[in-house]
């Protein structure tokens, strides 16, 4: 492994942790839920769920994005594109359902569901916003044609991808967790 | 010298810039300059929290004072906590272990010079903030654990907590930046020849330190976060009144708080295994023991973070588990000392300041341990949790420990990093005065917790010996004010008038001192070939180099 993925790898270890601790307080105020908004009389799992499609169809896309660069083909900056407006239609998704929690009163101070909805998810929407700043800083580097096939751009374009699938597989696990657990 | 060969792993000298003015150390990403910046912002903290024991320990000298009110001494003991772990121990470690791990290993520098730099300046930055909190309405006053509900608004009139919150955040990620940058500098840049197996101790207890932070650190980023919600977002994760868990937050601080310790213990085991070896000229007794019960350390140190909240009343089996987890980890910790013990048996012992302060961490420690030990007898807990004989566990620990330790590290390194050699007869003074000042100070502190003293109260009745005994500790802990004096003085004339110290000043094997003192930039023009785990031996005695001896060994 190189450098800079190993170096990646040990900082998504060190989220996994992060986001375990997020997750172990949602989960310990959803199984002793105290008064004011729930899971289930606040949130739209159908809704999410959906915009969450978009999330994991990104990582696909980005997987794609990885094949064309190996191959050098011009497909590349193609699929960085669609990657970023996958990942920019969750974000919006995020923000929307933010907005509309907050017209009906939800806010973070409101229940312990509320808050821990709002750590947790606000957290992994932060994730989702660095890494399409990183995939939009390698498209705009493609495009302008200075993104080459050197060994340090190489590692860079793996250490952005091994981020991304990590932010989407994180969803996968909150996803589960905070919206279909909700209606089970 | 026919037989040192150059690596391709050295990149050739560009350029030479002098390492003078301010720009040059600002700016520099060299892991040498980066490594002195981190060691002085220690010293430079390490006076501030000193400060702040002082006044504590003026504040405790006679029943009854009044020296300071009851908020500014829960601000003073919150902030003495506080930056001694944070703002000095792990600083100072990771400033010794950002300047000697490429030396050792033979590299020019670390992975990633500039998220190197990141880290320092971040860490720094966590640290000012969080001394900012003083002229920004009061410093924290919860103490380092910031207790749930204490630390909530309810209770914590003052920003103080929030400050706390935010500069510990910045101290974790620039650790947890500089962890990730130490493992990759260990596992990537070693020289050829040098395998996992025959890294100086220093390197291994570094990186399984290093895996300890990576894992630790967000478990106290991920606690912050959400206290900074309960502060700043008027949320209620941690507030029992709200529905709220308060011992939610005691075993969330505690999965960070207790690897932490040996966070801050293991890279006082590292220069203890390159200190004690070197100075008793003997190779160290059970290599791979020493390495293997660090990684024991590492993982039993995640199943014991209850033993801190025995009295909280989490039930009889949960206490069971946790006191023998604590206890199981005595076992590869006193591994490690009776190889230590046995690396000193028998051999050509040289009492330099160096080893002095080596020898006694042994004594100190073993004894920090005990009482460690007995905190975790359940019952012995509920007795004496919360008074001064934690107090002084916890000093030996990280005082006779990892103070130590320190110190020992530097009177060993500093003629690397400076050129030139720390005076011997001045270290003397220092270390008697160290040692006797903070063996005055913290042994009756068991006394005064068995006698029912609780800690972090501002005052204390008129009882039967309590003044004596805290009277004690208060000139003790002058002595030590004595100590560092001492030291502060030993490191300005040395610098000016030190002896020349020359490459290989203590005659040690590992690769650092293959170099000149102070090093060049590129750290290296030729490295030594390594066979063995002490390249600079085999190079001295071709004769009796390790690995000829094992092969007649039969090994």
């Amino acid at each position: 492994m190189s450098k800079s993925k190993l170096a990646v790898v040990l900082f998504i270890l060190s989220e996994v942790v992060f986001f375990a601790l997020l997750i172990v307080a949602y989960v310990y105020f959803h199984a002793y839920p105290g008064e004011g908004p729930t899971a289930a009389n606040s949130l739209n799992a159908a809704r999410t769920g959906v915009f969450s499609i978009f999330l994991f169809a990104s990582s696909g896309t980005m997987a794609l994005a990885s094949r064309s660069y190996r191959v050098k083909s011009g497909a590349m900056l193609g699929w960085l594109i669609v990657t970023v407006v996958l990942g920019g239609i969750f974000l919006f998704g995020q923000a929307h359902e933010y907005m509309g929690l907050y017209a009906s009163g939800v806010t973070a101070n409101r229940s312990l569901f509320a808050t821990t909805f709002f750590t947790l998810t606000g957290f992994h929407g932060l994730h989702v916003a660095v890494g399409l700043l990183a995939i939009t800083v390698v498209a705009v580097l493609t495009a302008s044609g200075s993104f080459g096939a050197t060994e340090r751009e190489t590692e860079a374009f793996g250490s952005v991808e091994i981020y991304w699938h990590f932010v989407d597989a994180v969803w996968v696990v909150i996803f589960s967790i905070v919206y279909l657990w909700a209606f089970l | 010298m026919s037989d040192i060969v150059a690596t391709d792993r050295i990149a050739p000298l560009e350029e030479n810039p002098e390492r003078a003015g301010f720009l040059s150390w600002v700016a520099s990403v060299d892991h040498k300059q980066i490594g002195i910046m981190y060691l002085l912002s220690g010293l430079a903290f390490f006076g501030l929290g000193g400060l702040e024991a002082l006044i504590i320990r003026v504040q405790l000298a006679m029943p009854g004072n009044h020296v300071v009110t009851p908020d500014t001494f829960n601000q003073l003991f919150s902030m003495h906590g506080t930056t001694m772990i944070f703002l000095v121990i792990m600083p100072v470690m990771a400033g010794l272990t950002a300047y000697v791990i490429p030396l050792m290993i033979g590299a020019r520098d670390v992975a990633f010079p500039r998220l190197n730099a990141l880290s320092f300046w971040v860490q720094l930055f966590g640290g000012v903030l969080l001394y900012f909190s003083f002229i920004a309405g009061g410093a924290p006053n919860a103490g380092w654990f910031s207790y749930a509900p204490l630390s909530e608004p309810a209770f914590s009139f003052n920003n103080g907590v929030t400050y706390w919150v935010l500069g510990l955040l910045g101290i974790g990620i620039g650790t947890l930046a500089g962890a990730i940058n130490m493992i990759v500098t260990i596992l990537k840049l070693r020289v050829p020849g040098m395998t996992i197996r025959r890294v100086p101790l220093f390197v291994w207890m570094t990186l399984v330190n290093s895996f300890l932070m990576v894992l630790a650190l967000p478990v106290l980023n991920a606690s912050l976060v959400m206290l900074a919600a309960d502060r700043l977002l008027n949320a209620h994760i941690f507030t029992p009144a709200f529905g709220g868990s308060a011992i939610l937050w005691q075993h969330y601080f505690w999965g960070f708080g207790h690897p932490e310790v040996y966070i801050m213990i293991l890279p006082a085991f590292a220069i203890i295994s390159e200190v004690i070896p070197v100075f008793a000229g003997k190779p160290i007794y059970g290599y791979e023991f020493v390495a293997g019960s660090t990684v024991a350390i590492a993982f039993l140190s995640f199943a014991v973070w209850a033993h801190h909240m025995f009295a909280v009343g989490l039930g009889h089996l949960f206490d069971l588990f946790f006191g023998i987890s604590s206890m199981t980890i005595a076992v590869p910790t006193g591994i490690k000392i009776f190889n230590w013990t046995a690396t000193l048996y028998k051999g050509r012992i040289r009492f330099t300041t160096a080893m002095k302060f080596a020898v006694s961490f042994l004594l100190m420690f073993t004894i920090g341990g005990l009482s460690g030990v007995s905190f975790a007898v359940v019952p012995l807990d509920w007795q004496l949790t919360d008074t001064y004989y934690l107090v002084a566990h916890l000093h030996y620990v990280l005082f006779g420990g990892s103070v130590f330790a320190i110190l020992a590290g530097i009177y060993y390194w500093f003629p690397k990093m400076s050129g030139r050699l720390l005076n011997e007869h001045i270290g003397n003074w220092h270390f008697w005065l160290t040692f006797v000042g903070f063996n005055l100070t913290f042994l009756v502190q068991h006394l005064l917790g068995m006698m029912g003293m609780p800690r972090r109260v501002f005052t204390y009745p008129d009882w039967p010996g309590w003044m004596t005994l805290n009277m004690i500790s208060t000139i003790g802990a002058f002595v030590l004010l004595l100590s560092v004096i001492v030291f502060l003085w030993n490191i300005m004339v040395s610098l000016k008038t030190g002896e020349i110290a020359g490459d290989n000043p203590w005659d040690a094997w590992t690769l650092e001192w293959a170099t000149t003192s102070p090093p060049p930039p590129e750290n290296f023009d030729l490295v030594p070939p390594v066979h063995g785990r002490r390249p600079l031996w085999d190079l001295k005695h071709p004769d009796r180099a390790d690995e000829l001896v094992a092969a007649a060994a039969g090994k």
